[in-house]
């Protein structure tokens, strides 16, 4: 009687073992799919090349930038300006300003993050503060540069970018995941 | 519930014994009918612990304004509700019945792997128990509701998360177990002649509910896992900080979820299926589209997670796809709803408790469906979103669905357990209570959601007021009637009419021709089906 249940009974378990798995393999699908389509508004971590040269000079996007420490996050940290008009394939450049208003050493990571989400696809950054980590001593004050343009190819619909940083303290945040380390971000 | 002597009729060979006595019968117990008994004891007393968690809920919510506990405690009691009543509650009873009935309706002796029941039964006080302990602990228990919704479970709760966490753990895999052995049950032990296409409509849904158990049960362990190594050994799958995404919680949460609301109601359509032909004295409509039905709901549970997530930010196409899955289930659960009103049309109905349960069931849940249909268009459901019309809905699908089903069940095979008839004017005042009380507490919540309460806040704008105390005076009183059946119960057990064999005129099936109440140890000589 045991025999003939127990190709079944196996069967079973190893379909149990694999739906396990499959709940894990979920998370990098979840990241190849949101790289793929730019689904939840994830940016690339890899700096952009200059290669759309010639600028709409038709079309204006309006491009927002929030920047907000993380509650645990003791810094100052916002953007010089807080938005521009952009004609599209158009580079620019903006500062963030991070003031560590504490008495010790911290180092930094942002975190972008574009709304609507489908237009992260298309925002490319040639130069970001993002793709390293940012160290500042006690009381230091430093002056972040972010080199953007957004893709001519951007969908008629989308006449607004928002993009948004969260700083959060690394030191904090135990082991860097591989989503943080396919930037060059040794400190 | 179940006999304490074998029936000598019942089998010829009497080496076969009743059941040990004491305690040890049931710690030890490998029958199929003691264990069954056990799951749905369990879940009696489950039922009524989140039943009185509700109650909570309702006496807070009686007034506006804070005066009973604390909203802390109150979000402990919204959480620790939903997991009992989901976890404690329905999946036990249903898988209570599926002991007791799966054996009884193929011809088997037992379930396959009896031991393996045991072990499934036993693990879950230990789940319930640290669960439960965890509302004791500094802080209080779990508080951030039944889905665990990545923040909020792992930067802002407090370490009974970890006794949440290891008591999911220890649910899931009693439920796993459960769905092993009635797969391997069904497969392997059907008597001689008993084709797929001719088991009972219950043992069809449960099959198949067994399989979404075994498909999403493991996915909740993951990603109560992950909620675990988040908080505690550094892991940032939900955390945007070390590169994770809190959005991808409720993906994995709700890809366990969606199935999870079948998993609650497949064996419900099942019971129904084997309750109405009885009472309507007419074989089953359309048996084989029933079975083609039950699969493509299940097929399609598996499309329509993110339904739950309209409110993400999600682009409009994956918005659509899931709002146009999600109408899809209404067709084959349109099915189901169409076949048993075939099935009574001009049958020589009566209207026992187990049928007037069933009718209910199939008004309410069509009711619960089509507030489900509502929620599922993508525009309106931003307004209807975590409001008290979402409430409203998976209270009428799960208790006037899954509940009322689950007492027609019991109801129906009461007689066949215990071996007497239940007493059926208390039968049917359990069942009038219930029915009113369920609609003055559940009903009115479609008005103040659309109006715009929010669910899961433990205080009310004041226009909501007379409403609120309404839907609190219902709830009380569904409470209360539940007592009803606890007393049935108990008078069933004790004495009453004998029961016949086949106790209802127009019952046909397996369990129907064996003694009632049904010895210990039935079909060991297996039957043959023609």
């Amino acid at each position: 009687m045991a025999l003939k249940h127990q190709p079944v009974v196996i069967k079973l378990c190893l379909l149990t073992a694999a739906m396990f798995g499959f709940g894990y393999a979920l998370v990098p699908l979840y990241d190849v799919f949101c790289d793929l389509t730019g689904l939840n508004g994830k940016t690339s971590t890899m700096a952009a090349t200059a290669e759309a040269a010639i600028p709409d000079k038709q079309r204006e996007v309006l491009v927002e930038f929030i920047a907000r420490p993380n509650n645990n996050m003791p810094w100052v940290f916002e953007p010089v300006v807080h938005k521009m008009r952009v004609h599209p394939g158009e580079i620019h450049r903006i500062d963030y300003l991070a003031h560590n208003i504490t008495g010790r050493s911290m180092t930094a990571q942002a975190v972008p993050s574009v709304s609507p989400g489908q237009a992260a696809l298309y925002f490319n950054k040639m130069e970001c503060f993002c793709f390293t980590q940012q160290h500042l001593t006690a009381g230091q004050q430093l002056l972040m540069p972010l080199q953007f343009y957004v893709d001519p190819a951007l969908p008629e619909q989308f006449s607004t970018i928002t993009l948004s940083y969260t700083l959060y303290e690394v030191d904090a945040v135990a082991p860097v995941t591989a989503e943080t380390a396919t930037g060059d971000n040794n400190e | 519930m179940s006999t304490v002597t074998t029936d000598p009729h019942a089998h010829a060979e009497h080496e076969h014994h009743g059941p040990a006595k004491g305690l040890k019968r049931w710690l030890y117990t490998t029958n199929h009918k003691d264990i069954g008994t056990l799951y749905l004891l369990f879940s009696l007393l489950m039922f009524f612990i989140g039943g009185a968690m509700a109650m909570v809920i309702r006496a807070e919510l009686f007034q506006p304004g804070l005066q009973i506990v604390d909203p802390n405690f109150f979000n402990q009691m919204t959480t620790v509700h939903g997991l009992i009543m989901v976890f404690g509650a329905v999946m036990p009873a249903f898988t209570g019945l599926a002991n007791w009935l799966i054996p009884m309706m193929i011809g088997a002796p037992d379930m396959a792997l009896p031991r393996m029941n045991n072990w499934s039964f036993w693990i879950l006080p230990f789940a319930f128990s640290i669960l439960l302990a965890s509302l004791f602990m500094e802080g209080g228990g779990p508080s951030f509701g039944w889905t665990f919704y990545a923040p909020l479970s792992t930067t802002y709760s407090n370490d009974s998360t970890a006794l949440f966490v290891f008591s999911v753990h220890i649910m899931g895999i009693s439920s796993i177990m459960g769905a092993i052995n009635v797969i391997v049950t069904i497969m392997n032990l059907r008597a001689p002649g008993m084709t797929y296409m001719k088991m009972p409509l219950f043992v069809w849904t449960w099959f198949i509910t067994a399989y979404l158990l075994i498909a999403v049960m493991p996915v909740l362990a993951g990603v109560v896992t992950m909620v675990l190594t988040d908080k505690y050994f550094g892991t940032s799958f939900f955390d945007a900080a070390g590169g994770g995404d809190p959005v991808l919680f409720q993906h994995i949460f709700w890809f366990f979820g969606h199935p999870e609301v079948y998993i609650m109601i497949l064996p419900a359509f099942g019971i129904i299926s084997s309750i109405v032909p009885t009472f309507s004295r007419k074989p089953l409509f359309g048996y084989a589209s029933m079975v083609y039905a039950t699969s493509s709901i299940a097929l399609l549970s598996f499309l329509v997670w993110a339904h739950h997530m309209f409110t993400t930010g999600m682009p409009v196409a994956a918005e659509l796809f899931f709002m146009y899955c999600t109408m899809l289930i209404a067709v084959p659960t349109g099915v189901k709803v169409f076949n048993w009103v075939a099935t009574m049309w001009r049958g020589a109905m009566t209207f026992e408790v187990p049928m007037m349960f069933s009718l209910a069931f199939i008004v309410l849940f069509t009711i619960g469906g089509f507030s489900g249909l509502m929620l599922a268009i993508t525009p309106a459901d931003f307004q209807y979103h975590d409001t008290y019309f979402v409430v409203a809905h998976f209270h009428y699908v799960l208790v006037t669905g899954a509940v009322f089903s689950i007492m027609a069940a019991a109801y129906y095979w009461l007689p066949k357990w215990t071996g007497h008839m239940y007493d059926e004017t208390l039968g049917q005042w359990h069942f009038w209570c219930s029915l009113i009380s369920v609609n003055v507490l559940f009903f009115p919540m479609h008005f103040v959601g659309l109006a715009g309460m929010p669910r899961r806040i433990p205080d009310y704008a004041l226009q909501f007021a007379d409403f609120n105390a309404l839907i609190s005076i219902g709830g009380f009183a569904f409470g209360l009637s539940q007592l009803l059946f606890v007393w049935l119960v108990v008078k069933c057990i004790k004495g009453g009419e004998k029961a016949t064999d086949q106790v209802w005129e127009g019952a046909e099936g397996l369990e129907w021709t064996i003694a009632s109440p049904a010895p210990y140890h039935s079909f060991t000589t297996p039957p043959e089906i023609k």
